[in-house]
């Protein structure tokens, strides 16, 4: 049996929305080189829904899997429903996480919230 | 595919598994029996020891057959422990870098009360042989130092250890799993008192392997039973596995000077080629290393990803970060040598097989380039060093 699902395979070698968004309005980083995952996510939103998102990863191929899924499930959401994204979510879209690795779908949806979050932070200062 | 994970474990050779099927087919009998097929088994069983022995430069009565490296390892950790213990001396010294099997052991007597010193490794994957000498104690019973790191590759100065433990008389235990069949290893003249070896790094079975103790030694029983292996290792013996590892052993040793010139070519090219790569660092001394080692260090990628994308491109290779482990850190043997966590976790090992060729070796070149290339451009990590945001290590 292969280590990773086909699911997981794929979006690892073909990651969706890779990149940077220069003029973003939410950008959120999650994670540390020490533990070998980095995860740093930028979105563009208008009028409350997700136009754009794009990502960088730093890290083992079902985290760079977990990323791009992510991407995949919020872009063109609400940003409350993007609010929603969990793990689980992410893991079950991908066909399942080996147990060890599931912490990579938590840095998804923490990269996600934290995006977010720099969005809300951003439109109160405003 | 380019299998460059050697180190992990070998293909076994044509002569190994004719050797193997032909002792499962003619001689099955246990070598305790006192019928022909059985008599016949205990001469392959003998023979068996006596090449093996002939093979490190000991006498065939100081070879016990094991399960492997790691059970060798064990039995003679052990056995280093107790001998000391019943002299009142209940101190161990090892290197910060040795194998689990080794580590792991050291742990569990450091429960039952033993005092245990890791010297230091060095940048270079060395450890010091005078600092070893100045860290032997009046307690110390064992030294237990590996011959060849499994990760690294690099060799250590095995004949100066060997040579300050018979001043001290304290018992010299190496694992030289990853030395045997790959460099010349001669306990007579290294002054070795215990070593560990695998089959199956030398193109032999997997779940067979041996360990030579000095005469004079009396080894401590890991598994009790019957008396083979003269009361020392209970077990009816693996008797195929045992012959097909000393087909594999005096195979590997009678080449090793052919091989070793060959796969020094390679491995240099493959060094100098992976080195054009920016801000990665070979890992471990560049001459004292086995002919078959290549590790490096890549900064801004991690080496789970890396060893993936390789493998898409027929490349079978290894690397010691986290993510490969299923634990947290990256490798003790990498941490060990000075590499901080960042970097380590984007280590690449490739150790290469006999017959590698100079396409493969640019091929691997190649690829690799590629993939750390590739990797970089999305990583979150170059991106903040190539901005100047973050240092580089490398």
């Amino acid at each position: 049996m292969a280590l990773y699902s086909e699911k997981v395979m794929d979006h690892f070698r073909n990651p969706r929305n890779v990149g940077v968004i220069e003029d973003a309005d939410g950008v959120g980083e999650v994670g540390n080189a020490k533990c070998g995952d980095i995860m740093k996510m930028y979105l563009k939103i208008e009028d409350e829904v997700i136009k754009d998102v794009k990502f960088e990863t730093f890290g083992c191929g079902s985290a760079i899997a977990s990323s791009s899924m992510a991407t995949e499930m919020i872009k063109g959401q609400p940003v409350s429903e993007a609010m929603k994204l969990t793990n689980k979510a992410v893991a079950e879209a991908l066909d399942g996480l080996p147990d060890y690795k599931m912490h990579c779908s938590v840095l998804a949806e923490e990269a996600i919230k934290s995006a977010l979050e720099d969005y809300e932070k951003r439109k109160q200062q405003n | 595919m380019i299998y460059a994970d050697n180190a992990a474990t070998t293909k076994m050779s044509k002569d190994a598994i004719e050797t193997m099927v032909s002792v499962m087919n003619e001689t099955f009998g246990n070598p305790s029996s006192l019928y022909e097929v059985g008599q016949r088994a205990k001469e392959v069983l003998e023979q068996a020891r006596k090449d093996v022995a002939e093979a490190i430069g000991a006498q065939p009565q100081e070879i016990i057959f094991t399960s492997g490296g790691s059970e060798a390892d064990n039995q003679a950790i052990i056995t280093g422990a107790r001998l000391g213990a019943l002299k009142g001396k209940k101190h161990i010294i090892s290197s910060a870098f040795e194998h689990h099997a080794v580590l792991h052991t050291l742990k569990k007597l450091e429960k039952e009360g033993y005092e245990v010193t890791l010297l230091p490794v060095h940048e270079d994957g060395l450890i010091r042989p005078e600092e070893l000498e100045a860290a032997i104690r009046e307690d110390t019973c064992l030294v237990t130092i590996m011959y060849a790191n499994n990760e690294i590759g690099t060799i250590q100065p095995i004949r100066e250890i060997g040579e300050i433990c018979r001043k001290h008389q304290v018992l010299f235990h190496t694992d030289a799993v990853q030395a045997i069949g790959h460099i010349p290893v001669n306990v007579v003249a290294d002054q070795i008192d215990m070593l560990s070896s695998s089959a199956h790094k030398y193109h032999g079975p997997k779940g067979v392997g041996f360990l030579y103790a000095k005469k004079g030694i009396r080894l401590t029983n890991l598994i009790e039973g019957g008396a083979q292996e003269r009361g020392k290792r209970a077990g009816t013996e693996n008797v195929p596995g045992i012959a097909a590892m000393a087909t594999a052993v005096k195979e590997a040793v009678a080449s090793i000077d052919k091989n070793a010139k060959n796969l020094i070519q390679k491995r240099d090219r493959l060094i100098a080629g992976l080195k054009e790569i920016p801000h990665s660092a070979l890992n471990g001394d560049a001459s004292k290393r086995l002919p078959s080692n290549v590790n490096f260090c890549f900064e801004g990628i991690e080496g789970e990803s890396l060893l993936l994308l390789l493998d898409d491109k027929g490349i079978c290779a290894s690397s010691g970060s986290a993510c490969t482990s299923g634990s947290l850190d990256p490798s003790h043997v990498l941490l060990a040598i000075g590499r901080v966590h960042d970097v380590a976790h984007g280590s690449l090992r490739l150790s290469l097989g006999e017959d590698v060729t100079d396409e493969e070796v640019d091929y691997m070149i190649k690829s690799v380039k590629e993939v750390v290339e590739y990797l970089r451009s999305f990583s979150p990590i170059w991106r903040d060093l190539v901005a100047g945001k973050k240092q580089f290590i490398l």
